[in-house]
């Protein structure tokens, strides 16, 4: 199973096994890791989702779509180059050790 | 704080779904100490349902995918998870707490009680109702039958112009069958948006494919001798073919357990804004309550939404653990048909004007509601920054004022705050 490292707001750091084709977002959640809000489920619809991936990673996890886009314009924690909405990032082994921290307001 | 005393029989959360598992987080992050005890009639854990009529029916999601946690989270947050049990009794002591009949035999102890139990469809009452292959859809049991059978169907009527009738008919004209979609009334999402969203929605779905029938309502289903549905006759005498008849006509939320109890119930169970019900010590969430409206107190509003589950559970679990009420959120919803996004911020209830934004013809725009020159609620269809927009402004108390919103030189971002010219309106629309 690929790994995930996340970085919480809080500092805490969080390592979970993920399962092919889950997203970022859903692995988070389901292990409970705080600071992922994930109101609409993955759905695209709500922002609250926001991690920061890491640079040596960027390249793997593909761009965000238009839709994406506008709405990491919108998000509550400061948009930077390496922003995604985690509920569309999906895990594949390539992606083993996929680093990210997450948006310190949701 | 509560949960101190070893002896605590705790919480029992009646109803393990999108918000009993809040509830029983939000209660473990609070601090409460006590044990939580998460009551469910499904086999499984708690799951989300907004992917069974969109994800889900295109084949894209599972039902592993559906979890809301992994299996576990529960024993590490210590939440006891009571699966395939419904709970047929609750008796209250004559001081706090109580205890709850499982339909097994089993008796649940509790401290505090909440009631997350949820809504059920309405049911079709019309002869030839519970013929094979009339389909409901509010569990994944419920979509995994439909999924199989739509594998095998030609022909679907989709009873209901609502969100779910409408997100199923997109799925299934996406798998190439024939679509009508019945409504009883003139428009489509009548009871939620304005005559511009419900117009776009039934060209949009034309477009694609869809067939309607408005104003008509549904007076029989068709059987052949083996009990399969054949067609569905309408109010105008006409005949539809089906081998598939989904029905979309609204939620009844589930109150038995309240009515015993004694609670004071209207649709649904009635909270205040601490999802306390008429007796103190139960609390109640989700799909199975009304509320005081957020604007206008003295009416009772249910909300079918993700977004209410959620945060109403935290109001109930702060009402449990003592705490002050959570600060009041923007209420939000979305809806996805075929490409196109719904996003809804705010509640249009009560509207008095409304502002489109935006070239319906381009399926990219939005509706922005108005009650007395103020801001209350947007459709945003595909346009995220809109939707991201006023849900910011209503956050933050600040309206958009109506005679600029319709201008898209610029964004609503921008518009916030801005001062009302009433004379330079753009495309203002009167309520109906
Ligand atoms: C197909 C579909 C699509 C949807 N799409 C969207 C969407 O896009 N956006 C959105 O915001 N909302 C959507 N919703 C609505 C949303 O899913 C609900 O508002 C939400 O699930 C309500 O949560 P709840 O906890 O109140 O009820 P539920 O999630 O229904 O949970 C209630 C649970 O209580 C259990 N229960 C009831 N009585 C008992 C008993 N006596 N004993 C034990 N268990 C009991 C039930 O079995 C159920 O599991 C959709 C709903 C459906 C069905
Ligand atoms: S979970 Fe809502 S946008 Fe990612």
């Amino acid at each position: 199973m690929p790994k995930i490292i996340l970085h919480a707001p809080n500092g805490a750091l969080f390592t979970v096994d993920a399962q092919i084709g889950a997203s970022v977002m859903e692995t988070a959640v389901k292990h409970g890791v705080p600071g992922i809000v994930a109101e609409c489920g993955g759905a695209l619809s709500c922002a609250t989702c926001h991690v920061y991936i890491s640079d040596a990673f960027i390249g793997l996890t593909g761009r965000a779509d238009d839709f994406e886009d506008e709405m990491l314009d919108d998000t509550a924690a400061d948009r930077k180059p390496n922003s995604r909405l985690s509920c569309q990032i999906r895990m594949t082994a390539a992606l083993d050790g996929l680093e990210a921290h997450i948006a310190p307001e949701q | 704080m509560h949960g101190s005393r070893a002896a605590s029989a705790g919480t029992l959360i009646v109803g393990a779904g999108q918000s009993g598992l809040q509830l029983a987080v939000s209660l473990r992050e609070g601090g409460y100490t006590a044990p939580i005890t998460l009551a469910g009639a499904e086999a499984g854990g708690p799951y989300q349902r907004p992917p069974l009529s969109k994800a889900f029916l295109a084949g894209t999601v599972d039902e592993d995918n559906l979890a809301l946690r992994a299996a576990g989270f529960y024993t590490d947050h210590d939440i006891d998870i009571v699966p395939a049990s419904r709970i047929v009794t609750v008796s209250p002591d004559r001081g706090d707490g109580g205890s709850a009949l499982i339909d097994g035999g089993r008796v649940l102890r509790f401290e505090r009680l909440a009631l997350t139990t949820g809504s059920r469809p309405r049911r079709l009452t019309v002869p030839g109702a519970d013929l094979f292959g009339v389909c409901y859809l509010r569990s994944v049991d419920d979509a995994g039958r439909l999924r199989r059978l739509l594998e095998a169907a030609r022909d679907v009527v989709v009873i209901g112009g609502g969100f779910i009738g409408l997100e199923v008919a997109a799925a299934a004209r996406r798998r190439g069958l024939q679509v009508t979609v019945v409504e009883s009334s003139g428009r489509l999402l009548k009871r939620v948006v304005a005559p511009p969203i419900s117009e776009f929605y039934r060209q949009a779905h034309e477009k694609r494919g869809v067939h309607f029938r408005m104003g008509c309502g549904v007076t029989a289903v068709h059987g052949d001798g083996n009990n399969r549905v054949t067609t569905v006759e309408l109010s105008d005498g006409t005949q539809v073919a089906a081998d598939i008849v989904i029905v979309g006509i609204g939620v009844e939320p589930r109150i038995e357990l309240a009515r015993q109890l004694g609670l004071d119930c209207a649709r649904g169970i009635i909270v205040d804004d601490r999802a306390q019900t008429s007796i103190p010590s139960v609390v109640a969430a989700g799909d199975c309550t009304v509320q005081p409206h957020p604007q206008y107190p003295e009416t009772l509003v249910g909300l079918e939404s993700v977004q209410n589950a959620v945060d109403q559970a935290k109001v109930a679990a702060a009402t449990i653990l003592g705490l002050s009420r959570p600060p009041a959120v923007v209420p939000w919803f979305w809806s996805d048909q075929a490409d196109l996004k719904l996003q809804i911020a705010g509640l249009s209830t009560g509207y008095d004007e409304f502002v489109v934004r935006g070239d319906p013809a381009t399926e990219s725009f939005s509706v922005l509601y108005y009650r007395q020159l103020r801001l209350i609620a947007v459709d945003a269809v595909n346009q995220p920054h809109d939707f991201m927009a006023v849900k910011r402004a209503l956050a933050l108390g600040v309206s958009i004022p109506a005679a600029v919103a319709g201008d898209t030189r610029s964004s609503l971002k921008s518009r916030m705050g801005a001062s009302d010219q009433a004379d330079e309106r753009l495309t203002v629309g009167v309520r109906p």
